[in-house]
């Protein structure tokens, strides 16, 4: 059962991750995001990380790809405007970055293979739950988490100076 | 448990949870027009009858189902094929998975073994609703973006940033909760309603988070797009994102909001309302405050408990149609204004509130 989840999960998140990239049209791209998003999240629960996989959820696939789908929506990105000025550079660009990931990527997988737990190995009840994920957010990594939220602060203040630039472009007869 | 008990069980309790709103759902759409009816002291829907009877307007229920399914099925020729027929059934899906962690009982026990009423009890269940609540925009957004026309699109793009901005809110209150009751598993979130002040108050939820239920109750009312938050789906008077939909797909979004209402009515009951509880039902029968009590058979008591749940919920449907039918809608800016510089500053100090008592109690 949990090997046939594992493989469904998996092979629905390659899938739509290719699909993402093989797409012409954004909106097809952002969907298929959505969809490798809540394979990851299927993928969180099996390893019993079910907190994480509700927050991958809301944050990822409910709010910032929400997101996402206004701009493209809004822009009405198509086809046309997204081949035709692509700086020439870019392609092998993207191999370089790519390639570097995938080495990277293998790497850890080794590490983790010689290091991983034998079959039947299972993690402690608590493993996942709120309660622990809490207690690590604000003790151990009390301060990435403190510096995330001031980096979020600073997002928040620098969304309202943005959005607050409306009224100074105004002609000075029309504020009255 | 042995195996053939754990399907049967499972899967009568997801055709339960399943059938259960859709019911409740149909229902509703025929309150709507009976209890408008009434309200307004008209007689109402009693023109289509079957041999002979109008049944209290429900054959015409039967006839706008049928009306529905007849009707042209019409996709623009210029909008996104598969996107647009993709779009109510997300909306719906999204709407209806939610019911999975809704724990509609405590227990029932069969041969022996224990037997959960609830489909899904994660240990994370409130934020799963709240998760799949979330991804209920995209129906709405697909929908207005692939009909290719640019009413419908902004129609969408009202209507998410309208089920956005009460979603925090939503958000917002439910923390309260869960630090009044210490828990987020919907299960245990009713279990520790189960006690009683001074041997006779029952504890439940809304004593302890008072405006924390009226910041959820409003923000779920305007979760649901209907009066007074109806802009999205004021259909006969503001275009919106359903446009360019006919037929079963445009019913599909309709009754999606009625599945919404009793998705709302359902959260309502779980978090402040006791779920399954019944004042001074345990679990071997009533104890009476003023002393005696009933000895009840466990599986009576359950049994209760599940019709007590079901009562709940019919009443805050009720309750939420009564809204319906009796507010004025409100403008937009109104809309964002109530829920941006009302309800979330309100629900952030419920929050620190609640907190700094906890806090204090323990």
């Amino acid at each position: 059962m949990d090997f046939a989840v594992f493989w469904i999960a998996a092979g629905v998140a390659g899938a739509a991750a290719i699909n993402l990239i093989f797409q012409s049209k954004p909106i097809n791209s952002v969907l298929s995001l959505v969809v490798v998003l809540f394979a990851l999240a299927v993928l969180y629960l099996q390893l019993s990380a079910e907190f994480i996989a509700a927050l991958q959820i809301i944050i990822y696939a409910g709010a910032i790809m929400v997101l996402f789908l206004f701009v493209v929506m809004l822009l009405n990105l198509n086809q046309d405007q997204f081949g035709s000025n692509r700086k020439p550079g870019l392609r092998s660009f993207g191999v370089l970055i790519g390639g570097t990931l995938i080495i990277e990527i293998s790497l850890i997988a080794r590490a983790f293979v010689s290091s991983s737990p034998t079959d039947g190995q299972v993690v402690a009840a608590e493993f996942g739950s709120v309660a622990q994920v809490g207690r690590l957010l604000f003790g151990e990594y009390l301060l990435p988490f403190e510096l995330t939220s001031i980096l979020l602060l600073i997002a928040v203040a620098g969304a309202l100076v943005l959005a607050g630039k409306r009224e100074e472009a105004q002609p000075p007869e029309e504020r009255s | 448990m042995n195996a053939v008990l754990y399907w049967t069980s499972t899967i009568a309790k997801s055709a339960y949870i399943l059938v259960f709103p859709l019911t409740l759902a149909f229902f509703l759409a025929w309150a709507e027009r009976k209890q408008s009816a009434v309200m307004q002291d008209r007689i109402g829907a009693n023109r289509a009858k079957f041999l002979g009877r109008p049944f209290l307007g429900l054959v015409h229920m039967v006839c706008d189902a049928v009306k529905m399914f007849v009707k042209e099925d019409f996709v623009p020729d210029s909008g996104h094929r598969v996107l647009h027929t993709l779009a109510p059934f997300l909306a719906m899906f999204f709407a209806l998975i939610t019911f999975a962690v809704i724990p509609f009982g405590y227990q029932l026990t069969i041969a022996g073994e224990t037997i959960g009423l609830q489909v899904a009890d994660l240990n994370v269940g409130i934020l799963f609703i709240f998760a799949m609540a979330s991804l209920g925009v995209y129906g709405m957004v697909l929908a207005g973006w692939s009909s290719n026309n640019n009413y419908a699109l902004l129609g969408g793009i009202r209507a998410s940033a309208q089920m956005i901005s009460y979603e925090i809110c939503i958000g917002m209150t439910i923390i309260g909760a869960i630090l009044a009751l210490g828990t987020l598993s919907m299960q245990d979130l009713v279990i520790r309603q189960g006690y009683h002040y001074f041997g006779w108050l029952p504890r439940w939820g809304v004593l302890l988070q008072p405006l924390g239920f009226l910041l959820f109750f409003i923000a779920g009312i305007a979760e649901t797009k209907r009066v007074p938050f109806d802009m999205p789906e004021g259909e006969s008077e503001i275009i919106g994102f359903n446009l360019e939909y006919s037929s079963m797909k445009f019913a599909m979004f309709l009754f999606t909001d009625f599945i919404e209402t009793v998705l709302i009515a359902a959260v309502t009951v779980t978090l402040f309302f006791g779920g399954w509880q019944i004042p001074w039902l345990f679990e071997s029968g009533f104890v009476w405050p003023w002393g005696g009590g009933w000895e009840i058979h466990p599986n009576v008591v359950n049994i209760l408990r599940m019709a007590a749940f079901a009562a709940k919920v019919t009443f805050f449907c009720w309750l939420m149609m009564a809204i319906r039918w009796t507010l004025p809608r409100f403008r937009y800016d109104q809309l964002m204004d109530l829920g941006w510089k009302w309800l979330l500053p309100l629900s952030l100090a419920n929050i620190v509130v609640t907190a700094l008592v906890v806090l204090l109690v323990n």
